[in-house]
């Protein structure tokens, strides 16, 4: 038996080790998202609590710690309560495929790439439940919305997987790294690239794709029944997921944790800190989309969606897998 | 080996509760969520015997794509109602339990003939006549004999669902009038003489505009 308990507390270290510092980030990368939307808008943003106003995300959190929670008289409360919560977990548990170096990653799973996508896929059962159990009008329409959304761009995000996997030859994650070890997958397969961060701000409902919580249509969506620590899970559970994104993005077309060139000044710097720098990027790209892009119409959504990326993606697999027969650089003979 | 047994009956219970829980509750949204905690503790059982792949698909198909549309059209329709109607005689077309019965009779004759031939041929997994490797990843020894010896089935089924498809578009299709749609040709090869016109207004009269 106490080979069983320090297995397990081994793994709870290792899993403490990984949440903590994801849970922080995702505090951190909220404030930098607002500092990011104001800098292009010629505001300040946040800047009062603390140096460069970062702990404003930590005095957010204490005011939601502190807030009453609601629930509707009327709501399905069971549903109503586990729907933040599934998506707090949902966003969380990903993060344990994600390889933060060489043998740096929690469970490094054959079907790593696969796991990440089945999981984001369950990200829409928890706005789904949150819009339902409300029982109310906007948040209703809401989670419709959105899962109409997320179920049409997780098919063109599933064919650009394809177009990756065509390359590579293993659902491995860090396989997946290490066959861009001479080439990341970003200039090749640059359509797709650009492809998978638009469905990627699909996915995770960010401007200009966030009409689930068209404040100028529904109020807020999904959330607008949920108040103090609901509210604030949802929060997280949102950035957790944008921030995976990111990473699932540096994975498969920047090189994950590689250096850009494989020479001394840059090959020094430990492999976490390049992932970090990779996802920080993508993450001020998609800020900068917030503050540039105004917000889709429903219909141009499922347009761009069903018409343009799928039909696209679609033939870009066709185009790379006959690329790759013709030149004979099929992997894994 | 403990552990392994442990979590196996965890999952099997959670299936088993979840199935039996999708036909007694009376919530026909509780009832597709139940289906969705059935269909994610079959996938972890899936991956506990090795089969991490069927696994994933399965979350990804039935839990991710199935289940949502499942959701939304329980949502939408009011089948509430109608699963209380179908189980009570108030309704004018009498129950359907009878069919369901002889429904479950067929499913269950059927799991017993399957597993009393597994019974029967007791070294079923030596017998097969495509040998289980232990060292290729089951991904890809799914893909050798999925796109080399059955790839006329796999295409076949593949055009089965593609006809499906065609055909519940074509069946619910409706051309509607009196929708406006938006043509982006139409508006980019707007050019500015058609768009703006300056008029010459005369004093105290105005301008008479006639689309």
């Amino acid at each position: 038996m106490d080979s069983y308990f320090s297995i397990l507390f081994t793994e709870v270290y290792k899993i403490l080790f990984l949440l903590v510092p994801v849970l922080v980030s995702v505090a951190m990368i909220v404030w930098l998202d607002r500092r990011v939307w104001a800098f292009v808008q010629k505001r300040r943003g946040p800047n009062v609590v603390g140096p460069f106003g970062l702990f404003q995300s930590l005095a957010d959190a204490l005011k939601y710690i502190f807030k009453e929670i609601i629930i509707p008289a009327s709501s399905n409360k069971l549903v109503f309560v586990l729907a933040p919560v599934v998506t707090m977990t949902l966003a969380l548990i990903s993060w344990a495929v994600i390889p933060f170096g060489e043998d740096f990653v929690l469970a490094n799973i054959n079907v790593g790439i696969l796991y990440l996508f089945a999981v984001s896929s369950l990200g829409v059962y928890g706005i789904i439940m949150g819009g339902w159990a409300s029982n109310s009008k906007y948040p209703f329409l809401g989670a419709i919305r959105s899962a109409a959304q997320m179920v049409s761009y997780e098919v063109s995000i599933g064919v650009i997987i394809i177009n990756v996997l065509l390359c590579v030859g293993s659902l491995n994650l860090s396989d997946i790294v290490m066959a861009q070890q001479n080439l990341w997958f970003v200039i090749p397969l640059f359509p797709m690239f650009v492809i998978f961060f638009i469905s990627a701000l699909a996915e995770t409902n960010r401007p200009p794709f966030d009409l689930p919580e068209a404040e100028a249509e529904l109020v807020a969506g999904y959330q607008t029944e949920y108040s103090g620590m609901m509210y604030a899970m949802f929060w997280l559970g949102e950035y957790a997921n944008i921030l995976l994104m990111c990473a699932m993005g540096s994975v498969l077309f920047l090189g994950g944790w590689l250096s850009p060139i494989d020479i001394f000044p840059l090959n020094a710097i430990p492999g976490p800190f390049w992932l970090i720098f990779k996802i920080l990027f993508l993450f001020i790209l998609f800020a900068l989309v917030k503050a540039t892009v105004p917000r889709y119409r429903y219909d141009q959504l499922m347009k761009l969606g069903w018409k343009i990326f799928l039909p696209f993606s679609l033939f870009y697999v066709v185009l790379t897998s006959s690329f790759l027969l013709y030149f004979d650089l099929l992997p894994g003979k | 080996m403990i552990a392994h047994s442990v979590f196996f009956y965890v999952f099997s219970l959670i299936a088993i509760i979840s199935a039996v829980m999708v036909t007694v509750s009376k919530n026909t949204v509780h009832s597709v969520f139940f289906l969705i905690l059935d269909f994610i503790s079959i996938s972890c059982l899936f991956i506990m015997i090795g089969a991490e792949f069927l696994g994933m698909i399965m979350l990804i198909v039935y839990v991710g794509a199935v289940a949502v549309l499942f959701l939304f059209v329980v949502m939408m329709l009011n089948v509430a109602e109608q699963k209380g109607q179908w189980f009570s005689s108030r309704w004018d077309g009498g129950t359907h339990i009878p069919i369901g019965l002889l429904v479950s009779l067929i499913i269950f004759f059927e799991i017993i003939i399957v597993i009393g031939g597994w019974k029967y041929k007791a070294d079923l997994l030596n017998s097969l006549s495509i040998n289980i490797s232990t060292e290729v990843t089951n991904t890809r020894s799914i893909g050798n004999v999925l796109y080399t010896d059955y790839i006329l089935l796999f295409q076949i089924s593949g055009m089965i669902l593609l006809v499906a498809m065609i055909g519940a578009i074509v069946l619910t299709y409706r051309e509607r009038a009196g929708v406006k749609r938006q043509s982006y040709v139409k508006q980019i090869s707007r050019e500015r003489e058609e768009g703006v016109d300056l008029v010459e207004a005369e004093r105290n009269k105005g301008v008479k505009i006639d689309a």
